[in-house]
């Protein structure tokens, strides 16, 4: 129960406030985004929902950032293990 | 779902790996992920078997269900004989055994159980039998206890009389400070609950590394969430910092949800003491209704037996959920003990260490092939 599950607004309750319509993997549900209030959601953006109520808002910079920096931390790292590998120096048994 | 696959890039998992191992050098750490997620993941996806053997993954008390003792369990199946109950309760509690049965037990011997997904829907049983009580089985740390606050919220403003909250509810700081205070126990560092920490924030989290002198990284729910915490309790130990840092910060803010903090403050406070399986009585560790709301208490209204009983002999989950010993080193584990007919809490949600163990152990070759590196291999 507490695994939450991501969805996407689709549309807000034309009459509650509190209500929401959420895609979750192609499914339509109504959710609860009352304890989200101060997000201000709007169609389009992400929540974490957690036994029917919105949780969390998804942070797609943060998302994006996260992602990024794995990437990035993989080039450095490769990169860093590909020209080690690379340089004669250290590729045999020094010849003294 | 969004940001589901690329939390699962086997390449991005196998750089990880490495900078893991090359960190962990040959020192041995032990680090402990408080929260059942967790370890549902680090099984389902074989995570301990791509990690070095330098690096032990120790899971906490952070299940719901685990950490109910049996006392309460027979409290709730008292309740749900009681005529003219209908007692609601989320899928995972039905099958957690009391000292004489279990939830479905009861169901089987005429009691009207019926599982539910959100307190939300046992308030609308309630509005649609009003000739009946509708209680519902109130468990969960402050991923949940909101949803519930909210749930009596609404029915206040409903003037709703025939549902009524067994609230089990518990917080997730008590128990840590539970486990550091153990001497049983020696750990470099802790994965910080992720879904918890979307309503508590990182902010509590804060005596960890200043009192008690361990970094604590909280994390999210996918195999390279985990794995990127891992990298960063290690960097924290090697560069000489000991600090609260998130990596779930798509989803995990500092200061938490305020708005829920706001409704949990208005609807519940503090237990002096309750009882938590394995880890016995922690004082100020859960949530019971205010007097405001005491038309809604179901352990008012109804006298329940509130027995203590002690756990089965046989069973270990006390020293499972305060990582003390590994799921298959239970003496009933995977014998007298399964996920079928569950002895121990841990068995029984997924989210439990010896149900995840149970159910995806078998399976971690194949996965931590998948995940693109294996010891075995």
């Amino acid at each position: 129960m507490c695994l939450g599950i991501p969805g996407q607004i689709v549309e807000m309750h034309p009459q509650y406030e509190h209500l929401a319509k959420v895609d979750v993997s192609g499914v339509g549900r109504m959710i609860n985004i009352g304890l989200l209030e101060d997000e201000h959601l709007v169609p389009g953006d992400w929540v974490l929902i957690h036994v029917g109520f919105a949780m969390s808002k998804i942070d797609e910079h943060e998302a994006e950032l996260a992602l990024a920096s794995l990437q990035m931390m993989g080039e450095m790292f490769t990169d860093e293990v590909d020209a080690l590998m690379s340089s004669p120096s250290t590729t045999t048994v020094p010849r003294v | 779902m969004r940001y589901v696959e690329e939390y699962r890039d086997p390449a991005a998992a196998r750089r990880l790996v490495t900078r893991i191992t090359d960190l962990a050098g040959n020192d041995h750490f032990k680090f402990m992920e408080v929260c059942g997620g967790h370890t549902h993941t680090i099984y389902r996806h074989g995570i301990e078997h791509v990690l070095p053997e330098e690096v032990e993954l120790v899971h906490g008390p952070g299940c719901p269900v685990c950490v109910i003792p049996m006392g309460r369990v027979d409290d709730a199946i008292a309740i749900a004989e009681t005529p003219d109950v209908i007692f609601t309760s989320f899928g995972d509690m039905m099958r957690v055994p009391g000292s004489n049965g279990n939830l479905l037990g009861a169901k089987a011997r005429g009691a009207d159980v019926r599982f539910v997904y959100s307190p939300l829907d046992a308030l609308q049983i309630a509005t649609e039998n009003p000739s009946r009580n509708v209680v519902f089985f109130a468990v969960g740390f402050e991923t949940t206890a909101p949803s519930t606050a909210v749930t009596l919220l609404q029915a206040r403003e409903m003037n709703v009389s025939n549902f009524h909250v067994f609230s089990n509810h518990v917080t997730i700081v008590p128990p840590i400070k539970a486990i550091l205070e153990s001497p049983d126990l020696r750990l470099d560092g802790f994965l910080g609950p992720g879904h918890v920490s979307t309503v508590v924030g990182n902010r509590p989290y804060r005596f960890v590394p200043e009192k008690y002198g361990k970094p604590l990284v909280t994390a999210g729910f996918e195999p390279l969430d985990i794995l990127q915490a891992i990298l960063m309790l290690l960097l924290q130990i090697r560069q000489g910092r000991c600090e609260v840092e998130n990596q779930y910060s798509r989803v995990v803010r500092d200061e938490g949800n305020p708005r829920a903090l706001e409704i949990l403050a208005e609807v519940f406070e503090l237990r002096p003491h309750f009882e938590w399986r394995g880890l016995g009585f922690i004082s100020q560790s859960a949530l019971r209704l205010r007097p405001e709301f005491a038309r809604w208490d179901a352990e008012l209204k109804y006298a329940v037996p509130g027995v203590r009983v002690a756990d089965p002999k046989a069973c270990q989950c006390g020293e499972v959920l305060k990582g003390v010993i590994k799921p298959w080193e239970c003496k009933v584990f995977g014998t007298a003990c399964t996920p079928e007919t569950p002895i121990g809490t841990c068995m029984v949600s997924s989210e439990g260490a010896c149900a995840a163990y149970y159910n995806f152990g078998r399976l971690h070759r194949e996965a931590a092939v998948t995940l693109g590196r294996s010891r075995a291999v």
